[in-house]
């Protein structure tokens, strides 16, 4: 066997780092979908009527819809009757500390590295933390507030802003959007809400952590993000779930909304549960993520860094409707022993002048599998449009695959795109250069790939990149010898 | 006394015998050159040096600071102070060449009980090497040999070697794609490292790079053999009359 194939298994061969279950008693609605689940949930949430219609139209519209077939990946049929679609932790916290956090909820984000009191005090970032469906703590609110930013659960802005819920949700991401988007639609549980008003600058990283917890139950997060004009914003979205043998489905949706020169920056790392060696068990993530630019000058980056799940599906994208509007996405995904990701963006120009750049590094190890789809849309309108598209795969092994789907609509001949490929294999001779060096061959192919990776990590937050880097390097380990 | 002594070395590339027989012997503060036509093998002995996977060792025996050298990983070869300039250096893109440097230097401090450098002490170090080989400071930021000039990678390995500091230096054709001045320029860089604790040996195809680096030893290489070993005077020799007088008569 060659040196380059050993490291690749023996990378691949290590356990999921991040695996255990926390105990913690839910109160959760029983297994199945139906319209009373739905009623269910959105009682329990309190939530006005036109929240619960809202909910009960998307159900009847999902219904009517099929899970769609077209993507690259294979797995076993979701049963849907046998999920349990809410859950949260019994003792709903009302918290003036992070002292009042249970506190198995707080040894659980321990063991992740993230205990929240740290993250306190760590400058310029406040956590909104997420378990299971409900949040459980919330700091730098009250200096968030003073600036008049709104950050907090999905559930409470349903309670504290319902104007501002009721304008937005569903405009960029419709109800009846596609299968997994229209399904959270239903039965979205909780999720986070930020509001940056006008001319504000947000002086810190807006950050969630997301978890799986109860057994059985799906995520179905919902995030609902507005930079009003002259707004900015930088959110970071991370997550990691504990082991398990069952499959789980997580279906989240984004929205994003731009207004005239204002600036969201949405930053993710995505750390599911895999799957073991075998490809049993790990999270199938079905994410909706979309973006409207819809005022004059107003940009939207999407920079995401996928090295969990068993199985993904997203496609961040932006509508760039505003003229001179500009729409970004950097994505770095890994696919390690049985990972499949179907992953990309799409970048739909409407206005005049508008920009979109793409880059996108697909790295594929063990018997991973990984599809880039990227669709870019010009418009009649779009006079001036330009879009640059750079799409690069990595292989380690030779039992996995990279594929490119790349796929054009130009209605405005003024519209300039440019499309580059490259798919290549970790070379033998780059990590004998570095062994002679006296780099170990993981420290040679862990630099080597994240020189792969690099234009997408300099997009990241100084923090973020640093966790990105000790992330791509430990779900790749096993995968070269 | 003796570093590096090769016994009856025989190495295969690819199922095929390259080296069938090497004995060579090299003491600390000694150069060596090694010559020979394309297809010799020299490369092929570098490699197996440093223990490139793909080179398989046959038969015969290493013995390098009285211990055996081919027991080793190619990592734990170069931390214990081999290092090689290849005849053509990879191109690492992404990777930033002070960053690969410091690593490496700091995974070889490490092996040897010595304190990592940090930021600082290494950006010191670097400008101080980099002004011996005049290399442009802009290179270091630059990708590992991305879009570097042949020239540009050949100087690039004598200034990793300059701040690795190794005990054995071997180096494959150094020379080649590079002009008169920038030949200059490696030789002195080279030149600076001689010391009694240090060996070298110069793999190269032409004599022109001895006029700058001047061997204590010339061995010439030719179908997987020493042939004929001798001092200077064996390489100016073989400028004069070419590879083929060796050839027919060994
Ligand atoms: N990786 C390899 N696979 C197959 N044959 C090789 C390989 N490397 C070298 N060789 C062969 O070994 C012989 C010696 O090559 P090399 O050591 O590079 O010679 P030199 O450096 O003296 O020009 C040549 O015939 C060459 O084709
Ligand atoms: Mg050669």
């Amino acid at each position: 066997m060659t040196t380059a194939t050993r490291t690749i298994e023996e990378l691949a061969n290590r356990e999921y780092q991040y695996g255990f279950v926390t105990d913690v008693e839910a109160e959760t609605v029983p297994k199945g979908l139906n319209e009373e689940v739905v009623r269910l949930i959105s009682e329990k949430k309190r939530e006005p009527a036109w929240l619960l219609e809202w909910r009960l139209k998307a159900y009847r519209t999902w219904l009517t819809m099929t899970e769609p077939t077209w993507q690259n990946v294979h797995y076993p049929a979701i049963d849907y009757q046998d999920i349990i679609y809410y859950s949260a932790p019994k003792k709903r916290p009302t918290l003036n500390s992070l002292d009042e956090v249970d506190p198995e909820i707080r040894a659980t984000f321990e063991k992740l590295g993230i205990p929240l009191e740290e993250q306190k005090l760590l400058a310029g970032v406040a956590v909104d933390a997420v378990f299971d469906s409900v949040s459980v703590g919330t700091t730098f609110r009250a200096k968030l507030a003073e600036l008049g930013i709104i950050f907090c659960s999905f559930s409470d802005a349903v309670q504290e802003h319902p104007d501002l819920v009721r304008k937005y949700l569903g405009t960029v991401v419709p109800y009846s959007d596609n299968f997994f988007a229209t399904l959270n639609s239903a039965v979205f549980s909780d999720g986070s809400f930020a509001y940056i008003p006008k001319g504000v600058r947000c002086p810190m990283e807006l950050s969630t952590y997301f978890r799986i917890n109860a057994q059985n139950t799906g995520q179905f997060e919902r995030t609902l993000l507005i930079a009003e004009e002259g707004a900015h914003v930088s959110y970071l979205e991370g997550c990691t779930a504990p082991m398990r043998d069952e499959n789980q489905l997580h279906a989240a949706v984004v929205e994003l909304v731009a207004l005239d020169n204002a600036t969201i920056k949405y930053s993710t790392i995505q750390n599911w549960y895999p799957g073991d060696k075998q490809g049993k068990g790990g999270i199938f993530n079905f994410v909706t993520k979309r973006g409207k630019a819809a005022g004059v000058n107003s940009k939207i980056t999407w920079t995401q860094v996928e090295t969990g799940s068993a199985i993904t599906w997203k496609y961040p994208g932006c509508i760039l409707q505003g003229d001179n509007s500009i729409g970004e996405f950097y994505s770095v995904a890994t696919t390690n022993n049985w990972q499949q990701a179907d992953t990309g963006t799409k970048m739909i120009h409407i206005g005049r002048n508008t920009k979109s750049t793409i880059v996108s590094k697909g790295i594929s190890a063990g018997h991973g599998q990984n599809t880039y789809r990227g669709m870019v849309k010009i418009g009649k309108q779009a006079h001036g449009a330009r879009n640059y598209s750079q799409c690069d795969s990595l292989l380690i092994g030779d039992q996995c695959g990279a594929h490119t789907f790349p796929y054009l609509e130009i209605k405005n001949t003024s519209a300039r795109v440019e499309h580059e490929a490259s798919t290549s294999k970790i070379d033998e001779d780059q990590i004998f250069y570095c062994r002679q060096r006296g780099l170990s061959t993981e420290d040679a192919v862990n630099l080597i790939v994240s020189g792969f990776c690099r234009e997408v990590f300099r997009e990241l937050p100084m923090e973020f990149a640093v966790e990105a880097q000790k992330l791509l390097s430990v779900s790749l380990e096993g995968s070269v010898g | 006394m003796t570093m590096l002594d090769i016994h009856n070395l025989h190495v295969r590339v690819g199922g095929k015998p390259i080296l069938q027989g090497i004995d060579l012997s090299v003491s600390a503060g000694e150069v060596h050159a090694i010559m020979g036509p394309n297809g010799s093998g020299k490369s092929t002995l570098a490699r197996a040096l440093s223990g490139h996977p793909d080179y398989q060792v046959t038969e015969g025996e290493v013995s390098y600071e009285g211990r055996d050298l081919l027991a080793m990983d190619p990592e734990a070869r170069a931390r214990e102070g081999v290092f090689m300039a290849f005849q053509y250096p990879v191109e690492i893109p992404g990777v930033n060449n002070a960053y690969f440097l410091k690593a490496a230097l700091n995974a070889i401090r490490k092996h040897r009980g010595q304190e990592e450098l940090d930021a600082i002490e290494f950006m010191a170090l670097m400008r101080e090497k980099a002004t011996l080989l005049e290399i442009d400071p802009s290179m270091l930021s630059r990708s590992v040999n991305e879009g570097f000039s042949g020239g540009e990678k050949k100087r690039n390995e004598i200034f990793q070697m300059a701040v690795l500091e190794p005990k054995l230096a071997i180096l494959d054709e150094t020379d080649s794609g590079l002009d008169i001045d920038a030949l200059k320029l490696v030789a002195n860089g080279v030149n600076a490292m001689r010391s009694p604790e240090r060996a070298i040996i110069v793999v190269t195809h032409y004599q022109r790079l001895l006029d700058y680096i001047v061997p204590d030893v010339v061995h010439v290489l030719s179908g997987g053999r020493i042939v004929k070993s001798g001092d200077r005077a064996l390489a100016l020799e073989l400028e004069d009359k070419g590879y083929g007088w060796l050839e027919t008569s060994a």
